[in-house]
């Protein structure tokens, strides 16, 4: 009987390595021709993966993510609250707060005064949207936007809040959003990785990013984030020695494919042959990346467009022109971090130094891609992992407040890719405390995401620990009224 | 307006069409295999419950209709067979099992229905059965559907040793069981591999070392038919062998140099390393090793050793952010211990229990907080102190350790100065602090109180235990404990062979693999245990087995009838871990230092990183890089600050030490290429052995095949000779002395003098390709 046993499960590996062996090969046209990224991505066909397309026709083929990293307040930026200027000073009402659990910084404090916002807001566009003055190109392209002023997440700090958006969990250690993207859909560029980030820090308290944040979790590392630096290497390691043409490069690569080809010979690995090609991408993306990364071609409307700063390395306007770059050659997943939006104090001062840093660019990026025809096929959202409090945390003065985390409600923005363009969705209540209508959870918004790009949530599904995990954990709807 | 919505339509067909074109291309394939012969799914004459069924109502069916009573529909139970048998309440008259009568059944009726109303599982489940997977739980209720126990929750007793045919084969217990399996499949072994690759495996396996040209001469040369075994000898009495152990160990404690979470500042951690590296070269019995781990501070009059051990339950992260819940924080370090023990020790996915019974194995949440009331009693708090200074890379409760206790009992403490050390360890309030089923395991929301015991399903916690720590030591290592010792096989399996005799090292539940072959896995298990949980004893019989002997070389027909090597008629072949391809750098090209414990060092790493990724506080906001000596210590030393871990390592796969593993990804990807082309540890490696071997010869062909064999550790080919030579050649052809120049300024170790920089330039390149050969940084 045992026998039968193991027949049993060595005819299951021989049919799994058959059936991936005819998916690589054989349906390599098919794939090409009907679904380029399903059958080509790099990932390993696990058995337990089930594709997760669904059957509607994706709009958005790639994102970028413009997070704001600190979280920005919703009350100065998006969400208009009037009434808080009104009753400036007042307690907030325990009515309203509620059972609402406080960071261990404002625990303690003995008042709850409420602040209203210091910039002036006014209607924009057809829409009519409201937009704080602290953003004056923002405010010129609300048409083109989709507003979600009724998010909402579980996590109260950052690390915790940060990894919840970006995995649909607060522990850590399970797969990036451009991960999951990754090895749902493939890449579209044979020379660049699928998900790649960009980093840049404002003013404001920062607050640290981590490759975590990144991470491929228990997927296979080529679906992980591939940090993009201002520095001199843009990808680590990428740069080659002084002294190392890249004919010698070359020459080298040579070599080693003919000894490693030996070596295939000797062996009958085909971890060995796969090597030789992993060896000629990297030459590929050592030509790749510094031409994405050269912004002296770019024409004088675009810097114009994207404001100075694009031309100094590291800064967020820089790397918003870049994650464009990116995008545009095919990389699926262009994950920005904008750190300094974390304001418990001095809120009037640092976040006016934080949007100033960040709206044109913003902006412009959308304003780029439509231009260029490209803004129905990316989608690009722009937002922090939650909201700040409607009353001042430590002292309220004439001049200055601060904000302490608000995970109840908060404000983020996206536009193209199929979103519905010049809609204002969601509401707080006046004192901008809690949800009034249409809640979004970070599992809706999640989910609303992958259905943009094809993908449904619940069947985006990966094997690991006896566990089909996905983007969205355990639940998630698709925000239907978001989609064009 | 019309034409748009025809247009969507059209579009929605197009897709859909394409889609179910796609699922009919790739069905008519599997028809056709089922119908070719040989390649048809057998259906084996007798139906095993434990090996074809469960796995099959575990992942369709379970989550659903299995222990979870939350989550049970219909009153269905069918993970236990008295709940399947019974009258079903919702549907009178009907069963869901009924022993040798599938059209009775209301399971095999709703599996093989088309109304999707009825059919099971739903079709919103996004679950499916397959053919194959029906036809078997109809045989199998054919059969009478009988029930057996999981086999990883039963105790392991020593099965009888296979007959076989090829009996000049075996060397040792371990070839019975895998030839046995081999004969019935018609498969037979590979031939020994050849002296030079056996050395380069067993010292890559014992030390993590490549082995030196002097042990490749002496190995050739020794003809005494007892060569292998003295080499064993040698090589597992070696100091290397604790630090070779210690990293798949380090993955399995989560050790980090820093606390993790936002600020992520440092903690001196590394004693407990030290300690650890010790353990494995004194060999200290598993039960000893895991039981000062656990509970060193509670055995009696405790020596300051076993409280060292017990930094193993404080590796884990603990936050300096300040304005967290303090609460909530150790909430999530108990639930770190217990899901890390879990995982390491019992096999068990414990995490899913967490927030509600779990669904595949029999462990209920009241259990899971049971487990984790061993770990609640810790005087510790979420937070104790915000980034600052050397008071604070120890959290409470700490150990000091002082000179004089590393020059009495903590020797192998490898401390550099005069102060004080501080170290993590465990240590018990002096009360009880109740502990609480946590509603969906969230902190503040307590349910009903639990008492510190272990899962039933597993081995009931008897009263002969204490109901603190070390009674789950205990409990761990009592003989009819039926998952420690086959968990640490297992794992011990997976070093040497690249993966485990269950290749789900932390899960042996209902959801994890089935091992491949289950009774040497009990066989090893019960040996282990009868003689005093001997780890090296253990590692002997693995690597002196003829099945680690084999050659790795694959044939056609091996990678078409075994391509994953479930039979091992080959050695596995396989990348080495990220650590080890640092040492194989170093000590090859003569670099290495190779000094033993102490705290980690910060060798070549891309500028930048920390810089970027910090919120400006602590120390550990700037990398500092090490010079000299410190910059040649080996792959285990790697300081890893968890949120920015050290690229050279986690791009090879090495673990960001997050939380506990078991297991590590052997990738291969294009940044990898990229690491082992431009990173100054290896063009300064490939610097310096370059102008050592030109120092010692001036002939170019003596240098590049001395250069190979201390590299891949065996002689080139002639062909590889001939490349080789070639590229050497045209190197000194085509380099001019500037670009020489350039390519030698790698590195801060001292160059060579009176050398000409374009014949050494030239050298160079050679080896830094021979470094970048991929059988150089493989198991072979």
């Amino acid at each position: 009987m045992e026998n039968n046993i193991f027949e049993h499960r060595l005819n299951i590996n021989r049919r799994r390595f058959l059936s991936q062996a005819s998916l690589g090969l054989g349906s390599v046209a098919l794939g090409s021709l009907l679904m380029p990224d399903l059958l080509s991505g790099t990932g390993s066909m696990d058995a337990a993966m089930i594709p997760g397309l669904s059957d509607f026709a994706p709009k958005a083929k790639r994102v970028i993510y413009l997070f704001q990293n600190g979280a920005p307040s919703q009350i100065e930026s998006f969400d208009y609250k009037p009434k808080l200027k009104e009753m400036v000073g007042q307690e907030l009402p325990d009515s309203v707060r509620g059972a609402q659990r406080l960071t261990g910084m404002t625990a303690n404090q003995s008042s709850f005064p409420l602040v209203g916002s210091f910039a002036e807001f006014k209607q924009y566009g057809q829409s009519g949207a409201w937009v704080s003055d602290l953003f004056p190109y923002t405010s010129r392209i609300v048409d083109d936007l989709c507003i979600v002023r009724s998010m909402h997440t579980e996590a109260i700090n950052h690390d915790p809040a940060l990894t919840f958006f970006q995995t649909g969990s607060q522990q850590g250690n399970r797969p990036s959003m451009g991960a999951w993207l990754s090895y749902g859909l493939g890449s579209e560029n044979k020379n660049l990785p699928a998900f790649t980030v960009l980093l840049s820090r404002g003013i404001g308290n920062g607050q640290g990013v981590y490759s975590k944040l990144w991470t491929n979790g228990f997927l296979d590392s080529v679906h992980q984030g591939v940090q993009f630096s201002s520095g001199e290497d843009p990808v680590l390691y990428l740069k080659d020695s002084k002294g190392l043409s890249r004919e010698e490069r070359r020459v080298m690569l040579d070599n080693i494919a003919e000894l490693n080809h030996l070596s295939y010979e000797k062996f009958g690995d085909p971890e060995i042959s796969a090597k030789i090609k992993q060896y000629e991408m990297a030459y590929r993306m050592q030509t790749t990346v510094p031409e994405i990364m050269d912004l002296s071609k770019e024409p004088d409307s675009v810097i114009k467009l994207y404001g100075p700063d694009c031309l100094v390395p590291g800064t967020y306007a820089a790397n918003c022109l870049m994650a464009r770059k990116l995008s545009e050659s095919g990389v699926r997943f262009v994950q920005l971090y904008h750190q300094g939006w974390d304001q418990h104090d001095n809120l009037p001062y640092e976040i006016s130094h934080q949007a100033k840093d960040t709206d044109q660019a913003s902006a412009a990026l959308v304003t780029d891609l439509k231009q260029r025809g490209l803004l129905d096929e990316t989608l690009v959202i722009w937002g922090g992992e939650f909201g700040r409090t409607s009353y001042s945390q430590g002292k309220l003065t004439a001049e200055s407040y601060g904000r302490d985390h608000h995970p109840r409600c908060f404000s983020i923005w996206m536009a193209g890719g199929g979103v519905k363009p010049g809609l204002v969705y969601g509401e707080t209540d006046e004192l901008g405390y809690n949800i009034a209508k249409d809640p979004v959870h970070i599992h809706d918004f999640q989910a609303t995401v992958l259905h943009m790009l094809g993908l449904d949530h619940e069947k985006l599904v990966f094997k690991h620990l006896g566990r089909r995990f996905r983007l969205t954990d355990v639940r998630g709807n698709v925000v239907k009224d978001l989609i064009a | 307006m019309d034409s748009i919505l025809k247009l969507i339509v059209f579009n929605r067909f197009y897709f859909g069409s394409i889609h179910f074109f796609i699922i009919l291309l790739l069905m008519a394939s599997c028809e056709k295999k089922l119908d070719s012969g040989s390649e048809t799914i057998e259906i084996p004459d007798q139906v095993s419950y434990n090996f074809h069924v469960r796995p099959i109502l575990s992942d369709k069916c379970f989550s659903c209709h299995g222990p979870d009573a939350n989550k049970r529909e219909a009153g269905l139970r069918l993970d236990i067979e008295e709940e399947a048998y019974k009258a079903l309440t919702e549907t009178p008259g009907a069963h869901g099992l009924v022993p040798f009568k599938p059209n009775e059944s209301e399971v095999y009726k709703r599996i093989v229905s088309d109304d999707p109303t009825f059919k099971m599982p739903p079709p919103e489940s996004n679950l499916k059965l397959s053919d194959s997977e029906i036809r078997l739980i109809e045989k199998w209720i054919q059969q009478g559907a009988t029930y057996e126990p999981h086999w990883a929750f039963t105790p392991p007793k020593t099965p009888k040793i296979p007959n076989i045919k090829n009996k000049d084969w075996p060397l040792n217990e371990v070839d019975y069981f895998i030839l046995a399996k081999q004969e019935a499949r018609g498969m037979e072994p590979n031939s020994e591999a050849d002296k030079e690759a056996l050395l380069k495996r067993l010292s890559l396996d014992l030390t993590g070392l490549p082995p030196t040209l002097k042990m490749m001469d002496q190995f050739l040369s020794d003809d005494s038919p007892k060569a292998y075994e003295k080499l064993v000898d040698r090589l597992i009495a070696s100091p290397a062998y604790g630090e070779k152990m210690a990293v798949y160990w380090m993955d399995i404690a989560r050790f980090a140099d820093s606390h993790g979470f936002q600020d992520d500042s440092y903690r001196s951690q590394w004693p407990w390393r030290d300690w650890v590296i010790h353990a494995f070269n004194k060999n200290i019995p598993y039960d000893t090793f895991i039981t000062w781990q656990l509970a060193g501070d509670l055995i009696p009059d405790a020596t300051k050793e076993q409280l060292l051990a017990t930094g193993f339950n404080r590796n884990h992260k603990i936050t300096e952010e300040g304005g967290i819940v303090d609460e909530e924080y150790r909430v999530s370090y108990v639930i770190d211990r217990t899901n890390t023990v879990g995982k390491s020790l019992m096999g068990i996915t414990m995490e899913c229990a967490g927030c509600h019974d779990h669904k595949y194995d029999p462990i209920t949440q009241k259990e899971y907080y049971s487990l984790y009331s061993f770990f609640n009693n810790i005087q510790e708090r979420g937070i104790e102190s915000v980034v600052g200074g050397p008071e604070t890379y120890a959290k409470r409760p700490f150990m000091q350790i002082s000179n004089e206790d590393v020059e009495s009992i903590l020797t192998f403490v490898n401390k550099k100065d005069t102060l004080d050390l501080i170290v993590s360890v465990m240590g018990e309030l002096d009360s009880i602090r109740p502990t609480f089923v946590l509603d969906r395991g969230i902190y503040d929301q307590p349910l009903d109180p639990v008492e510190p015991t272990t899962p039933e399903s597993i081995l009931s916690f008897g009263p002969k235990y204490e109901k603190n720590r070390l009674g789950l030591a205990k409990w761990m290592f009592s003989r009819e404990n039926p998952l420690t010792a086959r968990v640490f096989v297992n794992q011990i399996w997976q070093e040497f062979f690249g993966k485990g005799i269950v290749t789900t090292p932390g899960d042996f539940g209902m959801q994890g693999a089935l091992p491949s072959h289950p009774e040497l896995l009990d066989w090893l298990s019960v040996d282990l245990m009868e003689n005093g949980w001997d780890m090296k004893r253990l590692v002997r019989h693995l690597i002196t087995s003829a099945t680690y002997r084999q050659s790795a070389t694959i044939s056609a027909e091996q990678l078409e009838k075994d391509p994953e090597n479930m039979l091992l008629t080959r050695a596995p072949r396989f990348r080495i871990k990220a650590e080890f391809i640092r040492d194989v750098i170093l000590s090859s090209s003569g670099l290495l230092n190779p000094e033993i414990g102490g705290p980690s060092s910060k060798p070549y790493q891309p500028g930048g990183l920390w810089e970027g990724a910090t919120s400006g506080r602590g120390i550990l906001s700037v990398y500092k890089q090490d010079h000299g000596e410190k910059l040649y210590r080996r792959g285990l030393y790697n300081f890893i600050k968890r949120t920015v871990p050290p690229p050279a390592m986690t791009i090879f796969d090495g673990s960001n030490r997050d939380q506990c593993e078991v297991q590590r990804l052997i990738t291969n990807t294009p940044i990898q290429a990229l690491v082992m082309l431009n990173d100054p540890t290896m063009l300064e490696a490939s610097r310096v052995l370059s102008g050592k071997l030109m120092q010692e010869s001036g002939d170019p062909e003596t240098n590049i095949y001395k250069a190979f064999r201390t590299i891949v550790c065996r002689q080139p080919t002639e062909k590889e000779m001939t490349v080789l030579k070639k590229y050497y050649e045209g190197r000194i052809a085509t380099l001019n002395e500037s670009q020489a120049t350039d390519l030698l300024d790698v590195g801060e170790y001292p160059h060579a003098t009176g050398l000409n920089p374009v014949t050494w330039a030239s050298l160079m390149q050679v080896i830094t390709a021979i470094y970048n050969l991929e059988e150089t940084i493989s198991k072979t």
